[in-house]
């Protein structure tokens, strides 16, 4: 059978398709569209809705998004810091490095803390994992991968595993053993595999099940045993570059960021996106949800951090100060939820008053960009990894000559 | 996955999620505010990072007879 040939005045991709071709320019409704042969005859053959094209989705898109807008508005009646104006204003916080882990030869990328309070786990850009227990600054494990910018790493809730993933386009579980002599990285077991790098990594409530978020604009959910995919979520537009899991013991939901500049939740049973929010001016570098469950915040490129709350579905705060021009990397919350510390690229740790929307503290001493801040399970103490090869934890004492 | 697919395409994913959140069940705001505020205040006085952690039970204390240079 041979195709039927014609005079084609342009070669390129196809507005349809993508494949590059020989395309038939032809005019719908007075708009120009540019199929390869293939595509026009499906075209005619589906009966393809009169009209529709790029103009008439975008279209009818912006006004979708006006009128959500219009719903969410009705109920802003307040903003959060204005409810919070009867509030105590907090104290000065007494918060300092205590200690410094070195130990790493590159950029500390990603750190993630053990449910037992004590340990934590490091991953860097030259391939090294380290299991540190943050009371003795003694290094327990130290894994070398092959690959380079190990971009997340993630501590399994039973302590006897971590996750970590990366530039390979895979996220690995590494059973942690008490056996010096052991060759950790030999037993590495891959699980997760994307078409893109791996930005995120979380295991759900047991260590069963793995949660990823990667560069190709998908979320997925793993089986660990089988490696086999469970539930992939899509809706980004671009790389999606953190994710975060609803606090709950029955939580099924997460939220994840990407560079498309939105953070949508999503529902993880059934793969659908439950909420989208869009306010940020630029990529979304960091997720966390609010220890209620019912808010989360953001940490993005434009230099803010906002605060959504999901009831109401809408954004109820920004932290941003005109002296802020660095964008910020990653945030968490304190135990209480009154404090959120944020991490920038111009080296600080901003704490913001996350009810009245002020900036509570700055903590100084990192010499590069921090990529990563995690409050340890129990609250008392904070961990920040930085671009300078250092992590640092910080905590608050009483009594110690200030 | 995003990056294989047209503009159009991407914009009828866009699409179907908006009709469906168009019609999501919200709350105002000032409610959920306050619920946020009576969490946080239940919570702070047994915050370790803003109430600080007196000596005896620091578990990251460390040697005594350092001295911090801050």
């Amino acid at each position: 059978m041979c195709d039927q040939t014609f005079v084609a005045a342009t070669f390129g991709p196809c507005e349809n398709c993508s494949t590059p071709s020989p395309l038939i320019n032809i005019y719908i409704k007075s708009e120009p569209i540019n199929y390869c042969s293939l595509c026009v005859e499906m075209m005619a053959c589906q009966g393809l809705q009169k009209g529709e094209s790029l103009v008439s989705l975008k279209r009818e898109s912006e006004s979708l998004k006006k009128k959500l807008e219009e719903e969410r508005k009705k109920l802003c009646d307040v903003e959060l810091n204005q409810v919070a104006e009867k509030i105590e204003v907090l104290g000065a916080l007494s918060i300092k490095t205590r200690r410094v882990l070195k130990g790493h030869g590159n950029k500390v990328l990603c750190m993630d803390w053990c449910k037992d309070k004590r340990r934590l786990v490091s991953s860097s850009q030259d391939g090294k994992l380290i299991v540190w227990d943050a009371f003795t600054l003694n290094k327990e494990h130290g894994v070398s991968l092959p690959c380079t910018w190990i971009m997340t790493c993630a501590y399994a809730p039973s302590g006897c595993a971590v996750a970590c993933g990366g530039l390979d386009n895979k996220c690995s579980v590494i059973p942690l053993s008490m056996d010096r002599n052991e060759n950790l990285a030999a037993k590495k077991k891959s699980v997760a595999m994307h078409t893109n790098y791996v930005s995120g990594c979380t295991f759900t409530n047991s260590d069963m099940q793995l949660l990823t978020s990667s560069g190709d604009g998908t979320c997925a959910l793993w089986d660990v045993e089988s490696g086999q995919l469970l539930q992939s979520f899509h809706g980004h537009t671009a790389d999606v570059l953190s994710l975060d899991l609803a606090p709950s013991e029955t939580g099924n939901t997460f939220v994840s960021g990407g560079c498309d500049m939105k953070a949508n939740v999503w529902d993880m049973r059934s793969g659908q996106n439950i909420q989208s929010f869009e306010s940020h001016e630029s990529d979304i570098n960091c997720v966390k949800y609010y220890p209620s469950g019912d808010a989360f915040a953001s940490a993005s490129d434009d230099a803010t951090c906002r605060f959504y709350d999901l009831r109401a579905d809408r954004e109820v705060a920004v932290y941003q100060k005109d002296s802020i021009v660095f964008g910020a990397s990653t945030v968490d919350f304190s135990l209480s939820g009154r404090l959120l510390f944020a991490g920038y690229n111009d080296y600080t740790i901003n704490v913001w008053d996350v009810l009245k929307g002020t900036r509570a503290s700055i903590l100084f001493g990192h010499e590069n960009r921090v990529s990563r801040v995690r409050v340890s399970p129990d609250g008392t103490a904070l961990c920040s990894a930085s671009w300078d090869n250092t992590l640092r934890w910080a905590t608050d004492f009483v009594t110690e000559n200030k | 996955m995003a990056r294989d697919m047209s503009d159009k395409e991407i914009l009828k994913m866009e699409l179907d999620q908006l009709k469906k959140e168009v019609s999501t069940p919200r709350t105002p705001v000032a409610a959920n505010c306050a619920d946020t505020i009576s969490f946080v205040e239940g919570l702070m006085p047994n915050d370790p990072l803003i109430k600080g952690v007196p000596d005896e039970k620091n578990p990251y204390k460390g040697d005594k007879g350092g001295c911090v240079v801050t």
